[in-house]
């Protein structure tokens, strides 16, 4: 197992000006797969990303890359590459230069750079750009020569700082698509920063959620979307209904006043916990069908779905997708399944969060 | 209709000023050169200017002081803009820099006799540490470092400002493509800051090529420049017109350094 992790971060805190930004962090990232950094902006992500690749230090732990420990390896001599948030794409320089810039710095000869140039510029669909300025290119084509410029150089991990945030929406899902392919193409590493929880879903193959410094969580993205640990991982990945509730006994929670069966276990009885109702887990039904009555407040048209805000009696508001109308002000009921439910403990970490899980998965 | 007239009302001030303070006094310099000492249409003054061995010279010696005095300014400004900018501090460093720039260049042309003359300072130190008393003031060195020493702000700010702009991730892209320190500097810093290099060269050695305070009070006359011998032809022997040819000659000095140094178009266009 260790020699499949390409990078390790042992304990690695970083602090600027006393004030700490990643507090302990420990991770292992394997070869081949495509992690996604997400979490609010300030939470570390980017920090993360820049210790690997060398432009800042750890004010204490270790960073091994590939086995080697790298605390103090200058980022010129990593076998990494970044896509800059801006690109950073060298004004002076056409596309042909930016992008090999990093052989030149090689010493490689000139015939091989004019052939290594063609082929990443044809892999992302740039054939034919070689002299063109870059202050000629759209915001989307800057976007994919940062990208040859990277993988120029061929490296064992590309890490990528919120590429995306600065392309309209559609460019951006086609990047996302792309951006898939490509590291499912080449089979290296992707390490993607981003604040955006869609594309987080979409592209990783690991998810790690960041917040204050700390990985609150991680996992596939079925998992963290499906499980989250946490109100905040509950609350920034997708949108949730959260209550509060008491767990009455295994697999039996009690909410807004009601008990209903569940799929959860390994809590103290009678424990305070929160409870995550997905909005499009939720349906909306005749009164005595539902499992909570509920009035129908506002509506609004989101294209693909209807988001529809209900309220009970105790003042709880319910968020709902629906793909059918609902007729403000009206008294419905909602249904959804015990499947449905998520149950989530106060203050519990990741490790107790996944032993509890098995504990009872096994019974 | 009103907002044109308004717009034009308020461009006035500046059309009058190039006017009367750019546009008429060169008219009339190229105007005056045409004439000689008595008053009579001439082409004479060129004619003296481009055949007589001591206005070539003269030429030559001013366009290579003022390329020394360029150079060692850029050799000074740069590392030091270049640093300024990575300072905490870097606008009171600054301010510091260009302070000096505020006190009038008779002033500080007098402080220098003082600091360089045979009981000032220097030699005072020299004599100190016992290399004994020599003769500084009214020397070549003495004049170049004057006269670098009050051009250096003005290379400072232009580099200082291009250097500031560079966005600091484009340094680390470099870094990040492999490119040690001085790789950087060649391949990504120095390109970028070519324009402020530009401007501050301009700033620089057009003004140095009609010094003449500094000539005579620091270069004791030694270093005859074109500035030089306009003063003389205006003041000393009333040859105008020799003055005013001398003068043109220096404006088309000064288009042409412009044009040299000016933003070219940015090359990669020719193929599609």
């Amino acid at each position: 197992m260790p020699n499949q992790s390409i990078i390790t971060f042992k304990d690695v805190v970083k602090e600027y000006d006393d004030q700490p930004i990643l507090n302990h962090v420990d991770f292992e990232i394997e070869k081949g797969k495509f992690y996604t950094l997400l979490g609010p902006s300030g939470c570390g992500k980017t920090t993360i990303l820049r210790l690997i690749a060398g432009f800042t230090d750890a004010t204490s732990g270790e960073i091994y890359l590939d086995g080697k420990k790298v605390n103090d390896i200058p980022a010129n001599k990593r076998k990494v590459n970044t896509v800059f948030q801006d690109y950073a794409l060298f004004p002076h320089m056409n596309v042909f230069d930016n992008v090999a810039f990093g052989l030149s710095i090689k010493k490689m000869a000139q015939q091989k750079i004019v052939e290594k140039v063609k082929e990443v510029l044809k892999m992302v669909q740039l054939s034919g750009y070689e002299n063109r300025e870059i202050s000629e290119m759209s915001g989307g084509q800057r976007q994919r020569v940062a990208i040859a410029r990277a993988l120029a150089n061929e490296p064992e991990v590309l890490l990528l700082d919120e590429p995306l945030s600065a392309l309209d929406l559609k460019l951006r899902t086609e990047m996302q698509y792309e951006l898939r392919a490509l590291q499912r193409r080449l089979g290296i590493t992707f390490i993607f920063v981003t604040h955006d929880q869609e594309e987080a879903l979409a592209m990783s193959d690991e998810i790690f959620v960041i917040n204050k410094g700390h990985i609150v969580q991680s996992g596939t993205p079925v998992d963290i979307y499906d499980e989250p640990i946490n109100r905040f991982v509950a609350d920034f990945i997708g949108e949730s209904n959260i209550v509060k509730g008491n767990m009455m006994d295994d697999y039996r929670v009690k909410f807004v006043g009601k008990e209903f069966e569940c799929v959860d276990a390994g809590m103290r009885e009678n424990e305070a916990v929160e409870i995550v109702l997905r909005p499009e887990d939720l349906e909306i039904t005749a009164v005595e069908k539902g499992k909570l009555k509920v009035k129908v407040d506002t509506q609004l048209f989101r294209g693909v779905h209807y988001e529809i805000v209900c309220s009970d009696t105790d003042q709880n508001e319910w968020v709902i997708h629906s793909t059918k109308k609902a007729k403000i002000g009206a008294e419905v009921g909602l249904y959804f399944n015990p499947e449905d439910i998520h149950v989530m403990r106060f203050n519990e970490t990741e490790e107790e969060f996944d032993a509890r899980l098995e504990a009872y998965e096994e019974e | 209709m009103t907002t044109k007239k308004s717009k034009l009302f308020y461009f006035i001030p500046y059309s009058m000023w190039i006017l009367l303070f750019v546009i008429a006094p060169i008219l009339l310099i190229i105007y005056q050169s045409f004439f000689d000492v008595s008053g009579h249409f001439t082409f004479a003054n060129y004619q003296t200017y481009f055949s007589s061995g001591t206005y070539l010279q003269m030429t030559i010696s001013s366009v290579w002081y003022a390329f020394l005095i360029t150079l060692f300014t850029f050799l000074v400004s740069y590392p030091t803009a270049y640093l300024l900018s990575k300072t905490k501090h870097k606008q009171l460093w600054l301010l510091l820099i260009i302070l000096p720039t505020w006190i009038n260049l008779l002033l500080k042309a007098y402080a220098f006799i003082g600091i360089f003359s045979s009981n000032g300072n220097v030699n005072g130190f020299l004599e100190f540490i016992g290399i004994g008393s020599k003769q500084i003031l009214f020397t070549d060195v003495s004049f170049l470092f004057v006269a670098t020493y009050i051009e250096i702000p003005f290379m400072i700010l232009p580099i200082f400002n291009a250097v500031e702009e560079i966005n600091p991730s484009y340094i680390s892209a470099s870094t990040d493509l492999g490119a040690n320190a001085w790789q950087t500097f060649r391949r990504v810093i120095f390109p970028l800051t070519l324009n402020g290099v530009k401007s501050g060269v301009q700033a620089v050695f057009i003004p140095s090529l009609s010094l003449f305070m500094l000539t005579r009070l620091i270069g004791g006359n030694r270093v005859i420049t074109l500035g030089t011998a306009i003063e003389q032809h205006f003041l000393v022997t009333q040859n105008w017109g020799m003055g005013s040819t001398i003068g043109v000659v220096l404006i088309a000095a000064m288009v042409i350094i412009m044009l040299l140094t000016g933003e070219k178009k940015k090359r990669g266009r020719k193929m599609k």
